[in-house]
C-alpha cells in the first residue's frame, strides 16, 4: 500500500528539500508508528524532529492523518489504510517567553 | 590583528558581537539559528580550528548541537540527532546547557552537559556521541530533583592538568567529582547548604548554580549556590561560606578572571522568591582576595529602577589584559567592561532574553579550516 507524509517547511531541509515524501509500504495494515518508522529510514532527520529518542511524538508537533490529529485516534497506535496521506505540523505553542 | 567576539545565545537564537582589541565599539551579527532557545555556545580552538559549538533547541523539533566555522555564516546541522539517551534509559532529551571542548592534549575530545542531567563525550570531534555511563547510572540519580530550569547538568570543569579528573554540577543534585576519566563519581558537597531541604548539609541535592575554576590552580574551586557562595581549596573536598560583604547570596551567574586567580566576579540577585537586582540596582560584584571581601562593580551599570537578572551562563570574561568582562541579562542588555570589571558601557540593548555569553579572543590572520558540511544551512 501506498502512504504520503507531508513536510512542514521547517523540516525540508532534511528531506532533500522535499514537502511530500511517497512510501510504499510492505505489509499492511500498518500503524502511524509504523509509517513513521519507515519515515526514518528515508529521511531520518526528519523522523529524529518529530520523535523524541524514546519514539514519542514530541510535545509540540501535532499530526494528522487525513484531517485527524493522531492525538484523538490512537497515537502511534493509530492504523494506516492505503492512500493516506499524513501531516507534520508544528503545533500552537508558546507564551511562556514569547 | 586579534578579534574580540562574543557568543551571545538566547532564548530565540543567537548573535555574534564583534570588536577590535580597543573593545570599543560592537558590531552585532544574527540573529543566528533564528527561534531557537541557545543555551549553550562555546568555541573551540584547539590546533587549527575556529569553531563554535551551539546547544540549539526548538521548541517543536528538539534539542541538537550545531557547529559554524565561519562565525555563522553557515552552519554544520546534523541529519540525525547527534545527543540521544539510548533507548533502555527512557530519558529523553530536553535541552543542551553546557558545551565543553576538551583539553590541548585532547583535541577531539568534547563534553556537552544536559537535560535530563547527564554528561556526554565525543572523542572524535563532534561525529558521535555517548552518555558517561558512571554518571548516568549513579545511585543518587533517582534522588536528583529539578529546579527551575529542569533537571539539568550545567556545568563542566575539567583539570587542565589531569585529564582524568573532572567536575560537573547538577541542579538540584551538587557537585560530583571524578578522578578516573569519568568512570565513578562522588558527590562533593561537604560545606554547603541547602537552604530547601530539612537536612541543611546533605550529601547531595544541592542546587549548585554555577562553580568556576582558575586554570593554573584547579584544585580551587568557586560555587554560586541557590543560597550561598562558597570556595573549594580541596578540589571540592571541603567549601567554606565565602558570602561577606554581598547584598545577596542568591544568584546563578559566576566568571573567573583570566590572568589573577584570586578574582572572581558574581551577580547577585534579590532571593529567590523574588528574582530582580536588589535595591533595584544592578551590580557586579568583584573580590580579588579568593572571596574574603567583595567590591561593588557599579560604574556605568544602571543604580535605579532596574530590575534584571543574569542567568549561570551569561557572565563571562576574554583573555586579553586588562580583563573584557562581558553580562547578558534577561531582559536582553548586554553590557561589557575592558577594565575588568571597574566601568561598564551598555554594548547592546533590545536583544531576547539572554541565556549565555562567551568571548573569544582571535587572531584573524589565521586560516580557517572549513569542516566537510553535513548539511550547511545558510543563515
Amino acid at each position: 500500500m501506498r502512504i504520503a507524509f507531508l513536510i512542514p517547511t521547517p523540516l525540508r531541509p532534511f528531506a532533500d528539500g522535499r514537502s511530500r515524501i511517497d512510501l510504499e509500504m510492505a505489509r499492511h495494515p500498518v500503524s502511524l508508528g509504523d509509517a513513521l518508522e519507515a519515515l526514518g529510514g528515508v529521511a531520518p532527520g526528519v523522523r529524529d524532529r518529530v520523535l523524541t529518542e524514546q519514539g514519542e511524538i514530541r510535545q509540540h508537533v501535532n499530526v494528522f492523518i487525513g484531517t485527524e490529529s493522531c492525538r484523538w485516534t490512537g497515537g502511534l497506535a493509530t492504523p494506516i489504510g492505503d492512500g493516506a496521506e499524513i501531516t507534520i505540523l508544528p503545533a500552537i505553542s508558546g507564551g511562556l517567553q514569547c | 590583528m586579534k578579534t574580540v567576539r562574543l557568543l551571545v545565545g538566547t532564548v530565540k537564537g543567537a548573535f555574534f558581537l564583534r570588536a577590535t582589541a580597543s573593545r570599543s565599539a560592537w558590531k552585532l551579527e544574527g540573529p543566528h539559528l533564528p527561534g531557537r532557545a541557545i543555551y549553550s555556545l562555546a568555541h573551540d580552538g584547539r590546533g587549527e580550528r575556529r569553531r563554535v559549538w551551539a546547544g540549539a533547541a526548538s521548541m517543536h523539533w528538539g534539542a541538537v548541537l550545531v557547529t559554524t566555522d565561519d562565525w555563522g555564516r553557515t552552519w554544520d546541522e546534523p541529519q540525525e540527532a547527534n545527543v540521544k539517551f539510548p533507548v533502555e534509559t527512557g530519558l529523553a532529551l530536553k535541552q543542551i546547557w553546557q558545551i565543553a571542548p576538551g583539553l590541548e592534549e585532547e583535541p577531539d575530545t568534547i563534553h556537552c552537559g544536559v537535560e535530563p542531567a547527564a554528561l556526554f563525550r565525543s572523542t572524535n570531534g563532534g561525529k558521535t556521541w555517548e552518555v558517561v555511563r558512571g554518571l548516568l547510572d549513579h545511585p543518587h540519580r533517582e534522588r536528583w530533583t529539578p529546579g527551575g530550569g529542569g533537571l539539568c547538568l550545567h556545568t563542566i570543569v575539567r583539570d587542565p592538568a589531569n585529564a582524568d579528573r573532572m567536575w560537573i554540577a547538577i541542579s538540584s543534585g551538587g557537585v560530583y567529582r571524578t578522578t578516573d576519566g569519568g568512570r565513578t563519581w562522588i558527590a562533593r558537597n561537604a560545606g554547603i547548604r541547602a537552604e530547601f531541604m530539612p537536612d541543611k548539609y546533605p550529601e547531595f541535592g544541592q542546587c549548585v548554580h554555577k562553580v568556576v575554576q582558575h586554570p593554573s590552580r584547579p584544585g580551587r574551586l568557586f560555587a554560586q549556590n541557590h543560597w550561598g557562595l562558597y570556595r573549594s581549596d580541596d578540589a571540592g573536598d571541603s567549601w567554606q561560606d565565602i558570602a561577606r560583604g554581598v547584598p545577596s547570596d542568591f544568584g546563578f551567574a559566576m566568571a573567573s578572571h583570566p590572568h589573577e586567580t584570586d578574582t572572581v566576579y558574581i551577580i547577585p540577585i534579590d532571593s529567590d522568591q523574588v528574582r530582580i537586582s536588589p535595591e533595584g540596582k544592578l551590580r557586579v560584584y568583584r573580590t580579588r582576595n579568593a572571596g574574603r571581601s567583595w567590591e561593588a562593580l557599579t560604574r556605568g551599570l544602571p543604580q535605579r529602577h532596574a530590575y534584571d537578572i543574569v542567568l549561570r551562563d551569561a557572565l563571562t570574561t576574554d583573555s586579553l589584559d586588562p580583563a573584557g568582562v562581558y553580562f547578558g541579562t534577561r531582559n536582553g542588555k548586554l553590557y561589557a567592561s575592558k577594565d575588568g570589571g571597574s566601568s561598564w558601557r551598555l554594548a547592546m540593548d533590545g536583544l531576547p532574553s539572554i541565556t549565555c555569553v562567551r568571548a573569544v579572543v582571535v587572531d584573524d590572520r589565521r586560516p580557517v579550516r572549513r569542516a566537510k558540511a553535513r548539511q550547511a544551512t545558510r543563515r
